[in-house]
């Protein structure tokens, strides 16, 4: 029977790489000084299981890379070694080059072969130190004691052998059966049973769960010491074996001898045991105790298959499959219910269709979220990825640095998820490398020599929420200021709130890294920062405070695929704007409109002015109304600006499935997206930004100087 | 044809072993770790036991001391899966009430093997 071992190699995989982040975090924590069991077993489970499955599935360099980092561990795990930062370091290092292993066999691709080289010299340079240390032997578990054997009789020539056996009284409590032993001998060859039963006491005495019984048998055929050997490997401990080779003319005696004494005893036993070796039982004999180790056939054949099904998979729980399970049942029963109510419908029937109506409408709502709910996937799995990150950091900085993570069970959509890493991790650096200060620096402000780095994840309405924050230096105010006059993005003479100045560094011509590089305070890449979040409907803001540290707050929505809109007329189009960037609806006052040259019209609300822009203008639409006082202005928030997009109505407001265009149209100015609307016609999602970009881009500095006025 | 219970943590070994145990007609039964298979054992007997040493929450040898003390399993067959091939593991897992190991790793057809040599 041969299975193709490739179809578990998915499974293999994503439970390797669950184990490998198992260890990081484990090896980490133990860095910090928490050695405890659960941890150092945990660790070691994982390695033991990488080893077991790779050699199974057919990863022999996986497998012998993956037996150094497991002795070592089980070293650790037996008190027999201590795991010093060296050895800490060394095991997170062969972490690393085990998932770059696994990724280079996932993708076909090659692996460093001269970084796997090193990584296992250096844990066999620890094993070996050991071996000097304490005299121990390191390899003495890899080598199976069958080898041994091997050596001692490959002669397999026709010849006898005379097997006494002596099972101790309680063999048949482990679960071997003389019986079975047997059959496999007569597997190898010629088998007379001979039956030894002087120890059985009076019936009375008779203890059936203990053996009385022992055996001579006797074989022959081309088969050597090793191979009877192993037929009682499991028992060896258990029983009184010795093996003899019988002599030419013993072995042509001997079985005729036992024949004629079996004859006489008759036990049950030997008669069970002589039909199987009449049978053709002996056919597989021949693949049975197969001694050579099996490496090469279960090497991987399709080598591409398992690729992509690992990036499209995703583990759910299955509380949540059952609750859509339900929830599907329950919309079938309301469908029956609306099909009953529409096979003959009267008038009088109409309360109880508005009834099922409303039960279709919560059944689809519930069935939503639950659906939704099934992307969701716990933040850990981004948060997981800094422990890692704040140790290697911390370690080139000289900086002494603790991590807090909390809220690590709150839940985000897989997509949002996957856009979200880089952004945190720019945050996270950014904190380490010119938030934090170093230990020197800090005690002398008279903080702890250790700085607090803290990652916490919350909901918040339709959002979450995702802060970074750490007790630093701050922003430092000054020298970003200096910055920003030096790049022409602020007058020289303007004074800006403390505020404004943090807002500064998220401005696109203030990042490029070889100018701030040497500033304290933050600015690399901020502006691709924001960039990235607002491309996921969501918002980034800091606060800071000099000398008590800063603080960046992420406000996403839940998913991509599902967003709450308003939707709006212009001219004979309808366009959705995305109720989260709406701050309020305004009928104009024309009074309040100001028309500059060369600026287009802007709208004084309060004390702001804000630039108006006239969306059948921006896709030029025809019709529509052009008078400002018969329409209506919504004002939204466009990355940290309003502006006040005019229309002619507002209709709904509504739930909208996104349709990306890019994926089934192509990209387009101003637009990010479109949904299908209740009537079945297709509405476009308005990209506030690219609105305003489309409009007129209004010079950064007009805006920053508009926005202090307040 | 047999009954099997097979208990393993890691979930491709499970998938494993069950397809070419059901492959070769077996009923599988399967837990992810030791106290999950001596609650089904508690309830269900079978003709054969495949358990992992390495587990969490209950390891294999500690399952097969606890299965020994069950009515149904004292002659029962219980196979270890160990990676390590050593004396000492083999004597441990007698010492334990195993009736015999499979060394990891190991391929479809040694398992086969390995289980018709108990089975019948």
């Amino acid at each position: 029977m041969s299975i193709d071992v490739t179809q578990f190699h998915g499974v293999f995989f994503e439970e390797s790489f669950e184990g490998l982040d198992i260890m990081e975090t484990g090896l980490l924590s133990m860095s910090q000084g928490e050695i405890d069991d659960d941890t150092v077993n945990g660790i070691f489970r994982a390695a033991h299981s990488i080893k077991g499955g790779a050699g199974t599935f057919g990863f022999s360099h996986i497998s012998e890379f993956t037996h150094g980092l497991e002795t070592l561990l089980d070293q650790i795990r037996n008190g027999e070694r201590e795991a010093t930062h060296e050895v800490i370091e060394t095991l997170l290092s062969a972490v690393d080059t085990l998932r770059e292993m696994l990724t280079a066999v996932q993708n076909s691709s090659d692996v460093d072969e001269e970084k796997v080289a090193q990584v296992s010299h250096a844990l066999e340079k620890i094993l070996d130190a050991a071996v000097a240390e304490t005299g121990m032997n390191v390899e003495d578990t890899s080598v199976p004691d069958s080898d041994e054997s091997d050596t001692t009789e490959t002669n397999t020539q026709q010849q006898s052998w005379l097997i006494h056996f002596k099972p101790l009284p309680h063999l048949l409590q482990t679960g071997n059966e003389p019986i079975r032993m047997f059959r496999e001998l007569a597997e190898l060859g010629e088998l007379a049973v001979n039956v030894n039963d002087e120890e059985l006491p009076p019936f009375t005495d008779l203890d059936p769960e203990i053996c009385y019984f022992s055996w001579e048998l006797t074989l022959t055929g081309e088969m050597d010491e090793a191979e009877i050997n192993e037929v009682f490997e499991w028992v060896d401990g258990d029983c009184e074996l010795t093996i003899e080779r019988l002599q030419e003319n013993e072995a042509s005696d001997s079985p005729e001898l036992l024949q004629e004494q079996q004859s006489h005893d008759k036990p049950e036993v030997v008669e069970a045991v002589s039909q199987p070796m009449a049978t053709d039982l002996a056919s597989i004999a021949g693949d049975a105790p197969s001694k050579t180790p099996i490496k090469n056939d279960v090497a991987p054949k399709k080598k591409t298959v398992s690729s992509d099904a690992s990036t499209a998979s995703i583990r759910v729980g299955t509380d949540k499959v059952d609750s859509l399970v339900n929830l599907v049942g329950e919309l079938v029963i309301t469908q029956s219910m609306l099909g009953q109510i529409g096979d003959n419908f009267d008038v009088s029937m109409l309360p109880q269709l508005i009834d099922g109506l409303e039960q279709l409408e919560r059944n689809t709502r519930e069935l939503q979220e639950s659906i939704m709910r099934i992307r969701m996937l716990p933040i850990s799995f981004v948060f997981n990825r800094f422990p890692r990150l704040v140790h290697d950091m911390t370690s080139k900085l000289g900086k002494q640095v603790e991590l807090v993570l909390t809220g690590e069970q709150t839940e985000l959509d897989k997509t949002v998820m996957e856009k979200i890493g880089d952004p945190l991790v720019h945050l996270v650096r950014n904190s380490l490398d010119h938030g934090l200060e170093t230990p020197e620096k800090r005690l002398a402000a008279n903080k702890s020599e250790t700085g607090v780095l803290k990652l916490n994840a919350y909901h918040q309405g339709g959002n979450i929420v995702i802060e970074i924050s750490d007790d630093g230096a701050g922003l430092n105010e000054e020298k970003i200021l200096q910055k920003a006059i030096e790049k022409g993005l602020v007058e020289p003479n303007e004074s800006l709130s403390p505020e404004k100045i943090h807002e500064l560094i998220f401005l696109p011509g203030f990042s490029t890294a070889d100018q701030v590089s040497d500033l304290s305070g933050r600015g690399v890449g901020m502006d691709v920062v924001r960039k990235n979040i607002n491309s996921l409907g969501g918002a980034v803001e800091v606060k800071s405070e000099s000398g008590i540290g800063s603080t960046f707050t992420i406000r996403l929505p839940l998913t991509l695929a599902i967003m709450d809109g308003q939707i709006i007329q212009v001219a004979d189009q309808r366009y959705i704007i995305p109720l989260i960037s709406i701050i309020e609806s305004v009928e104009v006052d024309i009074s309040k409109v100001k028309k500059v040259t060369g600026k287009g019209e802007l709208y004084k609300i309060r004390d702001e002015y804000v630039p108006l822009i006239r969306l059948r203008h921006v896709f030029n639409l025809d019709g529509g109304i052009e008078d400002l006082e018969h329409g209506l202005l919504v004002i939204v928030d466009c990355e940290d600006y309003k502006i006040g997009l005019f229309v002619d109505e507002l209709l709904a407001q509504q739930q909208v499935v996104i349709k990306s265009l890019e994926t089934n149209f192509r990209k387009v100015k101003g637009l990010a997206g479109a949904t299908i609307l209740g009537d079945g016609t297709v509405a476009l999602i308005l990209d506030i930004a690219g609105v305003m970009a489309m409009h007129k881009e209004p010079s950064i500095i007009k805006q920053t100087s508009l926005k202090s006025v307040v | 044809m047999a009954n099997i219970l097979a208990v393993d943590d890691s979930a491709s070994m499970r998938q494993m072993v069950t397809f070419t145990l059901q492959g070769a007609g077996h009923k599988v039964t399967l837990a992810d770790d030791g106290k999950q298979a001596l609650d089904i054992a508690q309830r269900q007997s079978f003709d054969l036991v495949i358990t992992d040493v390495n587990m969490p929450v209950m390891d294999g040898l500690t399952l097969t001391r606890e299965l020994r003390k069950l009515p149904s399993f004292k002659f029962a067959p219980i196979l270890v899966l160990t990676t390590e091939a050593g004396p000492e593991k083999k004597q441990e897992g007698r010492a334990a009430g195993a009736t015999g190991w499979l060394i990891k790793p190991f391929n479809p057809d040694q398992l086969l093997a390995t289980v018709k040599k108990v089975l019948g």
